[in-house]
């Protein structure tokens, strides 16, 4: 049976850039241990001839034309940010490797 | 009858012949809103001043003889995850609050450019995850046949507004049951088309392989009607179907003549047994049994793969929606939340913070399991198998085609639950969308049309009718069929016999 | 911390290095890679950008039909295979300058695969094999404002620009390149170097490193010699120029010994090119954070190219690099050790369409590899992203033909061009730089160094021709250069005779 473990979540939790409580740590670990356990089922139903499916419907080769369209002015552009300087996206400090 | 109890279609007739105005009867439902919505809380945001606007240009459009399309005037209410330029597109969710696209969804432009004036945009679980709009940021909706009841979801909110007469056309989106599920507990019609049938630009992402924008009505006829607007290819969704749609509006008109002689209804034995309401059932088989009486020739199929849908479909979709979601950082529009005490928080720590303080609890269950299910190490055993069971559904529903030219079943297997039943207990709220979630996996269309009150609690339950790919016309032909003969039975369609709401409180 | 280097021969004695190189080509489609936004550079902050490759909720994109096109031509030039299906993928990772938090790629199903390059080092060719070339988009760029300039660390707060998120980018990945011994910085360069060429002649991109439409990513490991295995390798990024690509490959040599000679192991890290310094330094570790979960992007349909289309655009390509080098080298008559030369500084290209603009190929070399690639060197840059084009320099030689410079003045006219002061016509007009064709003038300067110097003046009257040269610096010194050397010498010698 597949157990995720509340370290497991964290873990997760990180990688998908989420600060999680210790109370939702506690909360979440065994609620996703049990939807993982009734989606675990799945394994072994599909064999290995069985190819996957990405898309609903199989289409290929959609392509546009490389011909410019109108982009969004600079206003609309910035017109949700939560911070805007100097026609940017205003952001905190970026930590990590120098662009 | 007064205005706001007619269909979409006889609206169009009697702006047509002069009856009533754009005006009057958009200003109609705005009264309807005002007086029953608060007890409803189908709409997350009311645009009065844009739609009498646009309600007076349909007007003026009329005067001239130069209409855009045979819905030109009649109101509509949109989803809160389509983007519409202007006016707050949230998706429930308190990431986006206040947040106004600087841009319209194709579905919106396409209504636009037929000349419906926007009521506004209706409640919807977050992000459209969940089967009651109870994990909607801004607070539940009320099912209209009974205030303490889910309107199912996550498109509670176009459903609703439908059936409380606050809207005579809505539009939902339909990723697991969407559209179905909330039209079969709130006695109305929805309509999953074919997936590219209808664009998806502008449609907020849950699982992109899955999600297709339909229409949400009291009548087959009317969902047919707003098909035809806002179907048709889409160069901006690349996975839009680039040949006409059928057309639906003579299919619809075809089948409400009542003759089926000829058609082949499979009932899929695997979507009934434990589990399924027993007044679900009842009305399940009369409905069946009306579809012969018109001339139907029923078998029995089986789908043995549908019941690994459900798996399937909570490994796919959370892992697409793991990665759709992670757009919402605090950087570029929406919520921006600092971790508490830290004025120089880094980019990364904002990012945590406000995605822990903008998501709710179940948008975060899913984005961990996606991230799960798509981490190495595990992406064979789940997203690479649950991809693989995708294909055996298909080749089920491909099968299944062959004996029969529609599939049916109930479209939920209970009727409206209370409010608050299922919060926490997720399983128990995915096991709603058992029925409806192998249409999505496959690509196929389907409609959920009222069957009928349930016995033993005296709500509504939905008949789904799905078709192959492309064939959505099939759809509309049975249902439109299936509509007539139960209406006759009722005397009148099933929405009279709902509360009036007036005066009604939450 | 300072690296210790061991001396590169010492490296190649106890060592075999192995390269690989990602190299990422920025294309010069007139439209992103997604969307209908203009793919130019240096446009006003976020006027290039719609809801698509800013990633607003909703949006959706829609493949450039040109960049698959020239994804195809840049595999078949490589002579790699062309996929007959394959998606995109999404690689899932947060970073503020990249507006969806993922990356819209490929991963396991690229367009190009199985493929080389023959490039040639010192007369030696060398065979580097392709692993794939696959499609991508690039991402925004940010300032980062308050603390020291421009770096990331100290900075109060940074801002973001998205015109260059979505351009089409093509990154090329060779398999790890081996056998190199002592050549191995050259071949890192050579590769990169030829690249270019390939990629110039396909007409696909503008190709500038110094401008980022190229950027290399250098992987480098050292086995112990004759193991035959490969060592753990570091990835080291913002290498900007050829010249960078072949000693960041010596310096990571170098560095790489230090570590193991001393019994340590070497990291697997990302490490980041100092132009400045000549130094690589720790970027960051490989860690959990590059669990990219990658899959199929669902609202891209996968990519079929059929096989004529492909034929037909094998029939686009442009004549292959290594045949076209010896061609060009019996049409300019060049030597061996000439061509060499001119293979090693990168400069086929530009020498070719000098020649293609009027200029004869031995002043195209002689301009080109003696005067611009020492000026090139002293600043640090390629030869190619010097800011001198071929046709000006053709225009300058042409001027030097007619007699109005003389090489000393074109030298200033260079000079000129490099600070930007216009045309080669104009700098001359506005340095005063033509050399003086009164004859009067000259006559008189001629006979003023005559008198000044009549003891030079009497060993040429005796047949001292070598003298001569005393006499004609008098007068150019004179004319402050503005003469034509050659005429000066025939008045002196006339006078004299």
């Amino acid at each position: 049976m597949p157990e995720i473990s509340r370290d497991e979540v964290a873990h997760l939790a990180n990688l998908a850039r989420i600060d999680l409580s210790d109370d939702e740590l506690d909360h979440l670990a065994p609620q996703l241990s049990v939807i993982l356990e009734s989606v675990a089922s799945i394994s072994g139903v599909a064999g290995d001839d069985i190819p996957p499916t990405s898309h609903a419907l199989p289409l290929t080769n959609v392509f546009r034309e490389d011909v410019v369209r109108p982009s969004l002015t600079p206003e609309q552009a910035l017109s949700g940010a939560p911070a805007v300087d100097e026609q940017r996206f205003s952001v905190p400090r970026i930590l990590g490797e120098e662009a | 009858m007064t205005l706001i109890h007619r269909t979409a279609a006889e609206l169009a007739d009697a702006l047509a012949a002069g009856e009533t105005t754009s005006v009057e009867l958009t200003q109609a439902h705005l009264d309807r809103i005002a007086a029953v919505d608060g007890a409803v809380h189908a709409f997350l945001h009311v645009d009065a001043e844009g739609a009498l606007a646009q309600a007076a240009e349909s007007d003026a459009r009329r005067a001239a003889g130069t209409l855009l399309s045979a819905l030109d005037g009649v109101p509509i209410a949109v989803k809160d995850v389509l983007a519409t330029e202007g006016l707050p597109t949230t998706c429930g969710s308190k990431i986006l609050e206040g947040w106004i696209p600087p841009y319209d969804a194709t579905v919106v432009s396409k209504l636009k450019a037929a000349g419906l004036p926007i009521l506004g945009k209706t409640n919807m679980d977050e992000f459209a995850m969940g089967s009651s709009t109870e994990h909607s940021a801004y607070g539940a909706t009320h099912n209209p046949w009974d205030l303490d009841r889910i309107p199912g979801g996550s498109g509670g909110g176009s459903a609703a507004a439908v059936a409380a007469f606050e809207a005579p056309l809505a539009i939902g989106t339909d990723t697991g049951g969407s559209i179905r599920q909330p039209g079969a507990v709130t006695g109305t019609v929805g309509v999953k088309p074919t997936y590219g049938g209808v664009s998806r630009y502008g449609l907020v992402a849950l699982a992109n392989s899955l999600d297709q924008a339909g229409p949400v009505t009291r009548t087959v006829l009317d969902s047919a009607l707003l098909h035809e607007v806002i179907g048709g290819h889409d160069p901006m969704d690349s996975t839009s179907i680039d040949q006409p749609i059928p057309d639906l509006v003579a299919a619809a008109k075809q089948g409400a003549v009542g003759d089926l002689t000829g058609v082949r209804i499979g009932v899929i034995s695997e979507l009934a047994g434990d589990g399924w309401q027993p007044g679900v059932m009842t009305r399940f088989q009369e409905s069946v049994d009306l579809l012969v009486k018109a001339g139907a020739e029923v078998v029995e199929v089986s789908c043995p793969n549908f019941v690994h849908a459900m798996a399937a479909y909570y490994l796919i979709l959370p892992a697409e929606a793991s990665s759709n979601l992670a757009k919402f950082d605090a950087m570029r529009y929406g919520l921006r939340v600092w971790p508490e005490g830290k004025p120089d928080a880094s980019a990364e720590e904002v990012m945590r913070a406000t995605r822990d303080a903008g998501f709710g609890d179940e948008v975060k269950r899913r984005i961990i399991l996606g991230t799960y299910a798509l981490s190495s190490g595990y992406y064979d055993a789940y997203y690479g198998q649950a991809q693989k069971v995708r294909t055996l559904i298909a080749r089920d529903f491909e099968a299944a085609f062959e004996q029969a030219d529609v599939l049916v079943s109930p479209t939920a297997p209970t009727t409206a639950f209370k409010l608050g039943e299922k919060l926490d207990d997720p399983i128990a709220m995915y096991l709603n969308d058992l029925a409806t979630i192998p249409a999505n996996l496959a690509g196929v269309p389907g409609i959920s049309v009222p069957s009928g009150l349930a016995e033993e609690d005296g709500l509504p339950a939905g008949f789904q009718i799905l078709a192959p790919a492309l064939a959505d016309d099939r759809c509309y032909r049975v249902g439109a069929a299936l509509e007539a003969a139960l209406v006759a039975q009722w005397g009148g369609p099933l929405l009279d016999k709902a509360p009036a709401l007036e005066g009604a409180s939450a | 911390m300072t690296d210790t280097l061991v001396a590169f021969d010492d490296v190649l004695a106890a060592y075999d290095p192995a390269l690989g190189l990602e190299v990422h080509v920025e294309l010069n489609t007139n439209t992103k890679m997604f969307c209908g936004c203009p793919a130019v550079f240096g446009g006003e902050p976020n006027t290039q950008v719609c809801p698509t490759c800013l990633g607003l909720p909703g949006a959706m994109p829609v493949v450039n039909a040109k960049a698959i096109e020239s994804a195809i031509r840049i595999g078949l030039a490589l002579n790699c295979e062309i996929a007959e299906w394959c998606r995109f993928a999404r690689k899932n990772y947060f970073y503020p300058d990249m507006p969806k938090n993922f990356q819209t790629s490929q991963y396991d199903e690229p367009i190009a695969f199985e493929g080389y390059l023959d490039v040639e080092v010192d007369g030696e060719t060398f065979r580097v094999e392709i692993e794939r070339a696959h499609m991508e988009e690039d991402t925004g760029k940010s300032l980062h404002v308050g603390g020291a300039t421009g770096r990331i660390h100290g900075a109060d707060h940074s801002l973001v620009d998205y015109n260059r998120a979505g351009i089409p980018l093509i990154e090329i990945v060779t398999k790890p390149i081996q056998g190199m011994g002592e050549k191995a910085p050259a071949v890192a360069r050579a590769y990169v170097s030829q690249l270019r060429d390939v990629i110039l002649a396909l007409g696909v991109s503008e190709a500038r490193m110094d401008q980022g439409n190229l950027r290399a990513d250098v992987n480098l490991s050292l086995a112990p010699k004759g193991s035959g295995v490969l060592g753990t390798r570091t990835e080291t990024k913002n290498v900007n120029s050829f010249r960078s690509v072949e000693r960041a490959v010596r310096y990571e040599m170098q560095r790489h010994a230090g570590i193991l000679d001393a019994g340590g192991s070497i990291l697997q890290e990302t490490r980041h090119w100092h132009e400045d310094t000549g130094i690589t330094t720790s970027g960051r570790e490989k860690s959990d954070a590059d669990d990219y979960r990658y899959f199929p992007e669902p609202d891209l349909v996968p990519v079929a190219p059929s096989r004529e289309w492909v034929e037909e655009l094998r029939g686009t390509l442009p004549e292959n690099p290594l045949l076209k080098r010896a061609r060009l080298q019996g049409d300019w008559g060049y030597t061996d050790l000439e061509m060499r030369d001119v293979v090693a500084a990168g400069a086929v290209g530009l020498i070719e369409e000098t020649v293609a603009a009027g200029a004869s190929p031995q002043a195209a070399r002689k301009w080109w590899l003696s005067d611009l690639g020492r000026r090139a060197n002293d600043a640090g840059l390629d030869i190619t992203d010097l800011e001198v084009t071929p046709a000006q320099v053709a225009a300058v030689q042409a001027l030097v033909d007619s007699g109005t410079l003389n090489d000393k003045l074109a030298r200033q006219v260079f000079d000129g061009l490099l600070a930007g002061e216009g045309t080669p016509e104009e700098i001359v007009a506005a340095r005063g730089l033509a050399v003086v064709s009164d004859e009067g003038a000259l006559s008189a300067a001629v006979d003023a160094a005559i008198a000044a110097n009549p003891d030079v003046a009497g060993k040429i009257r005796d047949g001292k021709v070598a003298a001569a040269g005393a006499l004609i610096g008098a007068v150019m010194k004179e004319m402050r250069g503005q003469a034509d050397a050659g005429r000066v010498r025939e008045l002196v010698l006339e006078k004299l005779s």
